[in-house]
């Protein structure tokens, strides 16, 4: 397979970072607070728009490194849940929020941090990919480092976009037409671009909305490796519909459900192959085996 | 005998049909209703039509006369037979100028401030509030303009003329350094007629860029939000780039408007028939002033001087729309955009 | 690799969940309110010193243009103390637009409560709206004479060019979604390149066409037909797109019960239509009560009511108040505003019924 050969690239080099100067990279499982992937801890979250209450008390703990799924039928919060975790969230009109979400220790919805600086920490992808139409690909994938202002050289950018690229498996079908526009793409292409725009700000944690849905079969397949390859430069965090990609690709999962007119929570939580195989809940072993949802 | 579903019945061979040829023909009430609309809509083709033709036609005369020194004289005086409109074209130029410089920045500042900045209940206030400004008949704009604005607006002109006046738009002839100045000098400008008119210009702006930003697709836009950018870097990188052919569109639109006032115009300027660079200083004309102002005591050849000047107007005019229309058409934004 | 953590999740609807009530979310902070406010104070006070000085107190609207600029300047440096470039870029430009924004709603409120403050004197006499002015002169005082003729005559010139434009303009709207064609196109083109028409040239057009042609003599009639002359391509393009807007699958619903098409589009897209259609009118009406260069050019300032709409000079609205604003007389320029608080008045009611006739019917509020 050629995508575990792009997989095993370099690191991206040293980037001047507003004021900081980045140190030297460390390698994955250490949860280094400057780079590499961290861990989430999530306290009892709760999340209304405007009256009506849609998540109630839900708490997770995401290990850096890994793979989490967030599974379950449509309409049980697990969007929501997800946008609480780079705190998109609010930016909708009336939607309210309860509960802390820790990165490395600190709650990100502390009255210092701003929504901005989080969602450099926390990048997403989205169902639907959009990138930058009035951008050429590499424009595209170096766009987060100027929307935040981060300062890159021009050697520099040109090794970060070759980097994103291949970490995302998109390298080679695109190093002959970079400065091309984004739109130009096939679906799996454009999603695999998201993700190598999303990968060059140097998240900590990724988090994916049904990345794959909008996708053919190829594409999906191929964006799953890249998942699978990706977790131990960040972690990651995918809702998915598709409990055979769940099983495929995580190492955790958490099973969401909501009742009629109740706000969503997490049923059951554990390692991917306890929850498919020996599920504890009744309602999770239902849901699996495709009773409902 | 059963017969086997689905198997085409053996009896009939299978032959090439030609496809039927319907003629259903129209019900009678809808044969009155169609030719009815036809109708009204031939007619108001050729009236509006007629118009433009009708200008057109009887600027012939006129050209024929003064030919083409009628676009290079700068004197209005029908009793020396010394007609042209050079200085009132650049008069109305300069009126609508000043007008578009003012309006748009702050009809693009106010359209995006509506979409991405405003507070939810005010937004629908805020949109309310710029379609009754375009509501507001420009008389009320020149009376405005002349009283309430101008004595203030004279001293922002002197204290662009005394310290800028050695370029020549902000250039006046008078002393601006003298202890008491010549407030005259200031009044019945182009500046002030310009920001009169631009109260007209930039409603009609802003409703445009208004309901293009409001079409910028939200999936870039939660893309860069996600990415860490700021609302503006989202303004920037997204609706903008998105907006492009709406924000040129609404900009030529309000300058096809800035072009044809005539109300306030009338009312703030005081009529000089010169061509001059000097926006800071009185006087000045534009088409539409001359053309109200002049049409009573025309003669035959004189009206037939002012419809060539209208003429004139006519065809600027329409030029500036239909690009307008050209330019929303063909953006990303285009398809789904009234204006 | 680390440690799977298994954490007992709270199932909903069967624990009394804890509640927690939601957070406030703050996205300025104590110390941007600290800056913004200390930068107005401190640039206020800056440009309060400096003025005299160095502009010579050149008038209230120089003093805010300063004041706007040093507040830039000073907010700049106090905000990237503490920020990285981007997010103090993006604090100036959101202060830039609320500033922008109070700019325009300031200048409309300000036009708005000029006119009614400088016209209200002339509307407490009872006689400003019941009288004319064909036994008065202009600078008689205000209990004297009135508006009347100008007021009727506003009246009856837009509502004969209603009635001549609506028709044609539904009609030609009707004709271009409905009927279609090839025509259509050209129609369809045509209106729209005229409803960029100056009103002067609409009313230099009638004038040269009708009174100096066919010998009309300038009247309200004039007036009416210029003015129709404006409104119908303006009716024209908005009723077509509220036609548009009527979903198709109305239309087939009817065909499909066997109606025809005359009895669908009367009874079925019209109807749906109806609230687009009357708010086109509207603005249409608002547009030509408000011109002034048509009745300048195709009628007369007469001073007598009149209710005859041909053959005599007929007043407006927008034509007396110039006409009163030529004459620089002191009583003329408050009857003026007078006038010009009445026009503001009927267009401030035809905006408020074209609102509540597009208001959001569902119930969803």
């Amino acid at each position: 397979m050629t995508s575990g050969t792009e997989a095993a690239v370099a690191r991206p080099q040293e980037i001047r970072r507003g004021r900081e100067v980045s140190t030297t990279p460390r390698s994955p499982s250490e949860g280094d607070s400057r780079r590499g992937p961290a861990g989430l801890d999530i306290v009892e979250i709760s999340a209304w728009f405007g009256e009506t209450q849609v998540l109630d008390d839900v708490s997770l703990s995401v290990p850096s490194a890994t793979v989490t799924a967030l599974i379950g039928p449509s309409g049980c919060g697990k969007s929501t849940f997800l946008r609480i975790l780079n705190r998109m969230h609010e930016s909708v009109p009336g939607a309210k929020m309860a509960g802390e979400v820790y990165l490395n220790g600190e709650d990100i919805y502390a009255p210092g941090h701003r929504p901005t600086d989080v969602r450099r920490q926390i990048g997403m992808v989205f169902q639907k990919p959009n990138p930058f139409p009035a951008m050429s690909i590499a424009d595209n994938v170096v766009a987060g480092l100027a929307l935040t202002n981060t300062k890159v050289s021009r050697s520099d950018r040109t090794d970060l976009v070759e980097t994103c690229l291949t970490r995302a498996g998109l390298w080679n079908e695109v190093k002959d037409r970079l400065s091309r526009p984004g739109s130009v793409l096939s679906g799996g292409q454009q999603q695999r671009l998201c993700i190598a725009r999303a990968l060059a700000v140097q998240p900590k944690v990724l988090l994916m909305d049904e990345p794959c849905s909008a996708l053919d079969p190829t594409s999906t397949r191929r964006v799953e490796e890249t998942i699978a390859e990706l977790r131990y430069d960040v972690t990651i965090v995918i809702v998915t519909h598709n409990m055979q990609q769940a099983s495929r690709v995580s190492q955790q999962a958490a099973f969401f459900l909501a009742e009629q007119d109740t706000p969503g929570g997490i049923v059951e939580c554990g390692p991917t192959t306890d929850m498919f195989s020996n599920p504890s809940d009744q309602r999770t072993a239902d849901y699996v085996n495709g009773r409902f949802g | 005998m059963t017969s086997t579903i689905g198997a085409p019945s053996p009896l009939v061979p299978f032959k090439r049909k030609e496809p039927r040829l319907l003629l259903p023909g129209l019900d009678p009430s809808d044969r009155i209703f169609h030719g009815t609309a036809r109708i009204i809509g031939m007619f108001v083709l050729v009236m509006t039509g007629a118009i433009g033709i009708f200008l057109g036609y009887q600027s012939i005369p006129t050209l024929h006369h003064y030919g083409f020194h009628f676009f290079t004289q700068t004197a209005w005086q029908p009793e020396l037979d010394k007609i042209g409109i050079a200085s009132v074209l650049v008069g109305t130029f300069e009126v609508a100028l000043v007008a578009m410089t003012v309006a748009f920045p702050l009809a693009l500042m106010l359209a995006l401030f509506i979409t991405d900045y405003a507070p939810k209940r005010v937004k629908s206030w805020l949109i309310s509030a710029v379609d009754l400004m375009a509501a507001v008949p420009s008389i009320i704009y020149g009376l405005w303009g002349f009283y309430l604005l101008q004595p203030q607006a004279i001293n922002l002109a002197r204290w662009l003329s005394q310290y800028f006046g050695w370029f020549p738009l902000f250039h006046v002839d008078t002393d601006a350094n003298a202890a008491v100045w010549q407030q005259s000098r200031y009044t019945s400008s182009a500046f002030i007629a310009g920001l009169a008119v631009s109260m007209m210009a930039i409603p009609l702006a802003c409703a445009v860029m208004r309901a293009v930003f409001d079409q910028a697709p939200i999936g870039e836009r939660e893309a860069a939000m996600a990415l860490g950018a700021t609302r503006f870097g989202v303004a920037r990188t997204v609706v903008f780039p998105f907006a492009k052919g709406g924000i040129i569109g609404g900009t030529m639109l309000a300058l096809g408007r800035a072009l044809g006032e005539t109300a306030a115009v009338l009312i703030i300027v005081s009529p000089d028939f010169q061509i001059k660079a000097r926006i800071l200083e009185a006087g000045t004309q534009t088409t539409s002033a001359l053309i109200a102002g002049y049409f009573g005591d025309a003669t035959k050849s004189q009206l037939s001087a002012l419809l060539t000047a209208g003429f004139v107007l006519f065809l600027i005019t329409l030029v500036v729309n239909t690009g307008a229309a050209v330019v929303i058409g063909r953006s990303r934004s285009g398809a789904s955009t009234e204006i | 690799m680390a440690a799977l953590h298994v954490v007992e999740a709270v199932e909903p609807a069967t624990e009394p969940a804890k509640k927690r009530p939601p957070r406030k979310i703050r996205a300025f902070t104590i110390d941007d309110w600290f800056s913004t406010i200390g930068s107005l104070l401190a640039s206020l006070a800056l440009v309060w010193i400096v003025y005299d000085h160095i502009l010579d107190g050149s008038g209230i609207l120089g003093f805010a243009v300063c004041w706007y600029m040093a507040f830039l300047i000073v907010y700049a440096a106090v905000a990237s103390v503490s920020n990285p470039r981007h997010i103090v870029v993006d604090r100036m430009v959101t202060v830039s637009l609320y500033i922008a924004a109070a700019i325009v709603i300031g200048a409309l409120a300000s036009t708005v409560i000029y006119t009614f403050f400088e016209g209200w004197r002339a509307f407490v006499h009872a006689n400003f709206f019941t009288h004319d002015m064909s036994a008065v002169s202009p600078t008689a005082p205000l209990n004297q004479g009135g508006i009347l003729h100008a007021i009727v005559g506003t009246i009856i010139e837009v509502g004969i060019a209603v009635a001549v434009s609506v028709p044609l303009g539904v009609g030609t709207a009707v004709y271009m979604t409905e009927v279609g064609g090839r025509g259509s196109k050209l129609v369809r083109t045509v209106v729209e390149a005229m409803t960029a028409l100056p009103e002067i040239l609409a009313g230099l057009f009638i004038y040269v066409v009708l009174i100096v042609g066919f010998g009309m003599s300038k009247s309200g009639l004039a007036v009416s037909a210029a003015m129709a002359v404006t409104m119908v391509p303006i009716i024209a393009r908005a009723s077509e797109v509220a036609l548009r807007v009527v979903p198709s699958g109305l239309r087939e619903a009817s065909s499909a019960l066997g109606a025809t098409h005359w009895y669908t589009v009367r009874k079925v897209v019209l109807p749906s239509a109806l609230a687009g259609l009357g708010t086109a009118v509207i603005l249409a009406i608002a547009r030509g009560i408000g011109e002034t260069a048509i009745p300048l050019i195709c009628s007369g300032a007469s001073s007598f009511l009149n209710f005859n709409p041909s053959g005599v000079p007929m007043n407006s609205l927008p034509l007396f108040i110039y006409t009163a604003y030529t004459t620089h007389e002191p009583g003329a320029i408050i009857r003026a505003f007078g006038a010009a608080s009445v026009l503001l008045t009927m267009v401030l009611a035809l905006f408020v019924a074209a609102r509540f006739l597009l208001r959001d019917k569902s119930a969803r509020r």
